[in-house]
């Protein structure tokens, strides 16, 4: 207890068949960020600058979806979007539909930092990025060869591609995708889950901040908006905690389901372990979705309903953990 | 139980010398919105459908900050945005970015209802809309003499109007701010429950003035402007940026769920404890049919009713429930 704490994550929903190779790259990853985030702490870096570290180094590796890796809209193209949260003020910055601004979450910061709104999308956020010297490459450089060929998949599927690897949690064993198209917002589609990735950090004294990034749904809707940027939905912090959300936009939103983290550790007294599972169990529906949490007192937490989720986790007192399955 | 429903025009430092031609027409309004939206509940139309038709009817009047009178972005251009929510089902819909449509707040349910997700903004909800056959116009429409003017004063003065409640003095210099500089923005939103406890909220707005190209503010997030669940509907207006932070919406609710305040304790603890004063304020309904309307600012611009008969019609805290 006390003491600083970090989480990361790299998405909920995860093939049970994933290849052995692709999970070791997912946990090397997992690990590489965890000490960045891990030595930066020893550095008495604040909780802020920690989580917004930890997810650039995840944008710019195209393992995971967010930056460069990013799920593709229906017009082939990235639209990023990206929100961070400072839990001392409980100041924060958004974007979305970003398509030339390299880091995403840096964008997002600047936009708490640097503009006098909270939240800016498109060419507006594209204008601001310019003025602020950001750095912006193009389009393509985001775009990797695996979601070329996913998208091509979704398309002839004709198809939201959400999480190819999400049987039903609970279900018989090797429950097939195949078989009853699952839901989402009650629309058959086909599941797919692009992985969203976030940090969450409590700093040595006590601050938590949380960051998460995107490149949301494959195949979507240009203009569509996820999770990702809305505060209270895929990230909050607050002096209590700070948490980030993967999975399902539509029902982490609906359940604004960061908040409600923070919610009933605010006003029920829930400790975070609890506060984290009451959300995963009560607030999800039928919804799919994980989170990672950290407390202002050192404790981190993570929960999900799906097959796995990619996600790591570290503490002051020397506890360290890489995972991907329950 | 019973229905009832509230309203609201925008909470912000409405002066109490407002000149009675600036104050009727949206005292007015109000009282109209008010009358077709009880009308629609005890026609038994769904909440859903009514707090859609109040919010068309007063983004249709440009007297307010939403549709057509919706402030502008320091381009003297319009960005409107909006969402609307299903208490029982917790279906919602939200756009940003539209500068066409004539009635967002029906495509946001639109985005709700046809489309597999959530949140459309900017070209992509055009296009949407489009696709919708929804109506359009040119974005002209949209603007008002009134708020170019307002516009013009801000950038003279250069820096972010926050209210648009505030009338346009032509030949005074610019406003004294207040302490932190700015009161609040104008937002329309209406909050509706049945007989039967079922919830819906909607809010629309076009934004703060002078605000940046692709700012996005509180009115098309969830949990923010507007939020909907069993046991309360929500409607937040004033500053976005507050609004978002403190998840004023969403908060009401949640202080009603887990710490088992009625509707009222809720708003007013949300608005007196969540986010500075001058900041916001809101309108919500209980699924047992209670109303309130809570400010922390000068004003705001707002009606409520209930089945049991009584009615209210108000602008400043003072007159507040």
């Amino acid at each position: 207890m006390g003491g600083w704490a970090i989480a990361v994550h790299g998405g909920a929903g995860v093939d049970p068949n994933l290849p052995p190779h692709v999970q070791e790259e997912a946990k090397k990853l997992l690990t590489r960020c965890l000490n960045l985030g891990i030595s930066a702490l020893r550095s008495n870096h604040s909780a802020i600058d920690v989580v917004e570290l930890v997810v650039r180094e995840l944008e710019t590796d195209p393992l995971f979806n967010s930056g460069r890796g990013s799920a593709l809209t229906a017009n082939g193209t990235v639209e990023m979007e990206a929100s961070i949260m400072d839990g001392k003020g409980r100041r924060c910055g958004a974007v979305s539909g970003l398509t030339t601004v390299k880091n995403p979450v840096s964008l997002a910061r600047l936009v708490m930092d640097k503009s006098p709104h909270s939240y800016l999308a498109f060419s507006g956020a594209e204008d601001f990025a310019r003025q602020q010297g950001v750095e912006l490459v193009e389009n393509e450089y985001f775009v990797t060869e695996e979601n070329v060929g996913m998208l091509k998949l979704a398309k002839e599927a004709n198809t939201i591609v959400f999480d190819y690897r999400i049987p039903a949690v609970g279900s018989e064993t090797c429950s097939a995708v195949a078989e009853s198209p699952l839901q989402m917002n009650g629309l058959p589609i086909s599941v797919y889950a692009p992985e969203t990735v976030g940090c969450v950090v409590v700093d040595n004294q006590g601050r938590c901040a949380a960051a998460t990034s995107t490149g949301g749904l494959m195949n979507k809707m240009n203009g569509r908006i996820g999770d990702s940027p809305l505060i209270g939905a895929g990230t909050y912090a607050c002096n209590l905690c700070g948490v980030s959300c993967t999975g399902e936009g539509e029902a982490i939103i609906r359940g604004t389901l960061a908040r409600e983290v923070a919610a009933v550790m605010e006003y029920k007294g829930l400790s975070l372990q609890e506060a984290v599972d009451f959300v995963i169990k009560e607030r999800l529906d039928e919804g799919f979705a994980g989170l990672i949490a950290v407390s202002n007192k050192g404790d981190v937490a993570c929960g999900f309903n799906t097959t796995g989720m990619f996600r790591g986790c570290a503490t002051e007192d020397g506890f360290m953990e890489v995972g991907i399955w329950e | 139980m019973g229905w009832a429903i509230a309203v609201q025009g925008g909470a912000g430092d409405i002066p109490v010398t407002l000149a009675a031609e600036r104050r009727e027409p949206c005292e007015a309004a109000m009282r109209h919105c008010l009358k077709i939206g009880v009308d629609a509940l005890k026609a038994q139309k769904s909440p859903l459908d009514v707090v859609e038709l109040v919010v068309r009817e007063l983004e249709n009047n440009p007297h307010f900050n939403a549709g057509r009178g919706s402030v502008l972005t320091r381009e003297g251009t319009v960005e409107m945005e909006a969402s609307i929510m299903d208490g029982n089902t917790k279906r919602c819909g939200a756009v940003s970015g539209l500068t066409t449509v004539v009635n967002p707040i029906s495509l946001a349910r639109l985005v709700m209802e046809k489309t597999p997700h959530i949140y459309l903004a900017f070209d992509g909800a055009e296009r949407f809309a489009r696709e919708q056959g929804v109506e359009t116009v040119d974005s002209s429409h949209f603007i008002t003499q009134e708020n170019i003017e307002r516009l013009k004063q801000v950038q003279e003065a250069n820096r972010v109007q926050i209210d648009y409640t505030k009338p346009i003095q032509k030949d005074e210099k610019k406003e004294t701010p207040t302490a932190d500089g700015d009161s609040q923005i104008g937002t329309v939103g209406c909050v509706a429950v049945d007989s039967h406890g079922n919830l819906a909220s909607a809010t629309s707005t076009g934004g703060f003035v002078n605000k940046m190209v692709g700012r996005i503010g509180d009115t098309p997030i969830i949990g923010a402007g507007t939020y909907a669940n069993n046991l309360c509907a929500v409607s937040a207006t004033g500053k976005g940026e507050a609004v978002m932070r403190a998840t004023i919406a969403r908060d009401v609710a949640a202080l009603m769920e887990f710490k088992g305040l009625s509707l009222k304790e809720a708003a007013a603890y949300v608005i007196e404890e969540c986010v500075p004063r001058g900041n916001a304020g809101l309108v919500a309904v209980s699924a047992k049919g209670e109303v309130t309307m809570a400010l922390n600012t000068t004003g705001m611009y707002r009606a409520c009713a209930t089945e049991d008969g009584y009615s209210e019609i108000g602008i400043w805290s003072s007159v507040q429930n």
